[in-house]
């Protein structure tokens, strides 16, 4: 089975292609340039690389979210459009999950962190249990104080995986104090081959259905709803 | 004759619209999903929301268009898609959507700049004859466009401040109209009589630029004394008074540069192409002149729509005109230097 992972939820931007059992090709920049521009010429250059035909994809695998709002669609219209005009499954496997696998064989609680701007951040909680990456708490949008307190409580190892970690590193440290592991830069960039085998196996979702988990409602909808929670 | 047909994507605003035309003239197939009601709730388009209803409704709507069409996408020319001008975040999904169809089906790609393709809405009516005028009006554009012939545009006015349509919307607001408020402010001039005094902007002698700011300010000023002497203003009189002023000026331009350019036949397009007051004023003009045909869109060629961006695609195809998958959304597209630049 040939699989396309696509992953545009942050400044990386990664093509992934597993053919069988194996990682056969990745496409990875970690650099702030235009998604837009580079993306299918990412997924063009690589197929052709590696061999692959387009008609020959028999299942596509996107990043979708949380992440940057714009990162995240174009993602996501390529993943659908491509899947609904070739006629293959898609599947959605969440962004921060894919930055948690990259920490395989730390036996602690893994956090990956996406920065949302003003002492926020998106993370979830995550392990690895019988080498298999389980979900410990879900995403979400949270302050990173109230997550560091958080994760105080369950008085083990956490690593926080991902180039944003940093960005709250000092703030993490102060909490956990050891018990605050950074991973290593390059385990802080997600792995595209990491995604397509995350998703290898979920069932195919339907392509026109198929959109970004925001993990947040748009700016003008949360003041719409906080200005009329009471009428 | 081959059969032309194009796939044509649009989705540089509030609406997201996918077409198939056959050579250019003929409508196979228009899907239009609206956020109308979407945005209504915060009196104009929120771009974020935007966004994400195209995310949501984009190969939905390409099917159907598809399927409408009942063709595969095998027997396509090419996918045309509107580049720009826009919201960037919303024209980012039909690029995108449009790029990888191209892609799994390695069909041609074909830019469109959106008010392109407000203009040859016109030839999915009639057959286009040059040299021609379009005037081109909606809530971003308010723009006076001759074409010597097919793919060449020169822009010979424009607004300087608002578009047309952006004081409509305001005024809308002023009179408490629902968004989107250019059709109540239609509806409401078409009841009441021009009785209050507003000014027209002229600019310099012979410029075919416009300017709505100053008009928007003068019903603003003008409501805002009524309250304050406690008088009332009857709301249909002051929409009459307000259309007059903006349709005097657009047909009067018109007019003007139809004449000068020895055009033979003047393009209404864009959303305010829908506009009753500026339709009617716009034909009595036009029946005064000499050979001078007038061409107006139906309705729903008026709006935003992919089979006007389809229709587009369709004369630059042939003109050769190409994107490869680098191709970008950009707000702010310019007409002129955008085609010239392709065709040559």
């Amino acid at each position: 089975m040939n699989i396309l992972a696509i992953d545009t939820s942050t400044n990386v931007l990664g093509v992934g292609v597993v053919s069988q059992d194996k990682v056969i090709g990745e496409y990875m920049t970690n650099v702030k340039r235009n998604h837009s521009t580079r993306v299918l010429p990412a997924i063009d250059y690589l197929l052709n690389d590696c061999g692959v035909a387009k008609n020959e994809i028999e299942k596509i695998v996107v990043a979708n979210g949380p992440g940057s709002y714009t990162g995240l669609r174009i993602g996501v219209t390529i993943g659908k459009t491509l899947a609904w005009t070739l006629k293959v499954p898609i599947v959605g496997v969440s962004s921060l999950k894919v930055m948690a696998a990259n920490a395989r064989y730390f036996e602690g609680l893994i956090s990956p962190v996406m920065d949302a701007r003003r002492g926020n951040i998106f993370t979830g909680l995550y392990k690895y249990k019988d080498g298999k990456l389980q979900q410990v708490e879900e995403d979400k949008h949270r302050s990173v104080k109230e997550w560091g307190d958080h994760l105080k409580d369950f008085n083990k190892p956490v690593m926080f995986v991902g180039d944003d970690s940093l960005i709250h590193n000092e703030i993490f440290s102060s909490i956990l104090n050891d018990n605050a592991i950074f991973a290593p830069l390059t385990l802080n960039v997600p792995k595209p081959g990491e995604l397509a085998l995350l998703g290898k196996d979920l069932p195919g979702e339907d392509a026109h259905l198929f959109k970004p988990n925001y993990l947040r409602l748009s700016e003008a909808e949360a003041k719409w709803r906080e200005k009329n929670r009471n009428n | 004759m081959n059969e032309q047909y194009i796939l044509g994507i649009e989705t540089s605003c509030d609406e997201t619209a996918a077409a198939v035309i056959k050579n250019g003239k003929e409508i196979v197939s228009n899907v239009v999903a609206s956020q109308i009601d979407t945005h209504k709730r915060f009196g104009g388009v929120v771009p974020e929301i935007a966004s994400r209803h195209h995310v949501e409704q984009i190969t939905m709507v390409i099917e159907e268009a598809m399927n409408n069409a009942g063709i595969e996408f095998s027997r396509l020319s090419g996918v045309a898609v509107t580049a720009g001008p826009g919201l960037v975040g919303a024209l980012l999904i039909g690029v995108e959507a449009a790029k990888s169809i191209a892609f799994a089906h390695s069909l041609p790609l074909i830019p469109v700049h959106h008010i392109a393709g407000h203009i040859y809405a016109n030839r999915l009516v009639t057959e286009l004859q040059f040299p021609l005028l379009s005037l081109v009006v909606s809530g971003g554009h308010t723009e006076l466009i001759y074409m010597k012939e097919h793919g060449h545009f020169e822009v010979i006015g424009e607004t300087r401040d608002d578009a047309a349509g952006e004081a409509y919307d305001k005024v809308a607001r002023v009179l408490h109209c629902p968004y989107p408020g250019g059709p109540h402010i239609d509806r409401m001039a078409s009841e009441g009589e021009a009785t209050i005094n507003l000014p027209r902007a002229w600019l310099e002698e012979g410029s075919y630029d416009f300017s709505f700011s100053g008009l928007k300010s003068a019903v603003i000023n003008t409501v805002h004394n009524a309250k304050q002497r406690g008088e009332t203003i009857k709301p249909e009189n002051l929409a009459a008074s307000f259309q007059e002023s903006v349709v005097e000026v657009l047909v009067e331009k018109t007019i003007r540069a139809a004449k000068e350019y020895n055009v033979k036949q003047i393009l209404l397009a864009g959303g305010v192409a829908a506009n009753n007051g500026l339709r009617t004023a716009l034909r009595k003009a036009v029946a005064e002149l000499e050979n001078i045909e007038l061409i107006i869109p139906p309705l729903k060629l008026c709006t935003d729509n992919a089979a006007m961006i389809a229709a587009a695609g369709s004369v630059f195809y042939e003109k050769g005109i190409r994107a490869d998958l680098t191709l970008n959304a950009n707000p702010g597209l310019d007409l002129e230097s955008f085609n010239s630049k392709l065709i040559n």
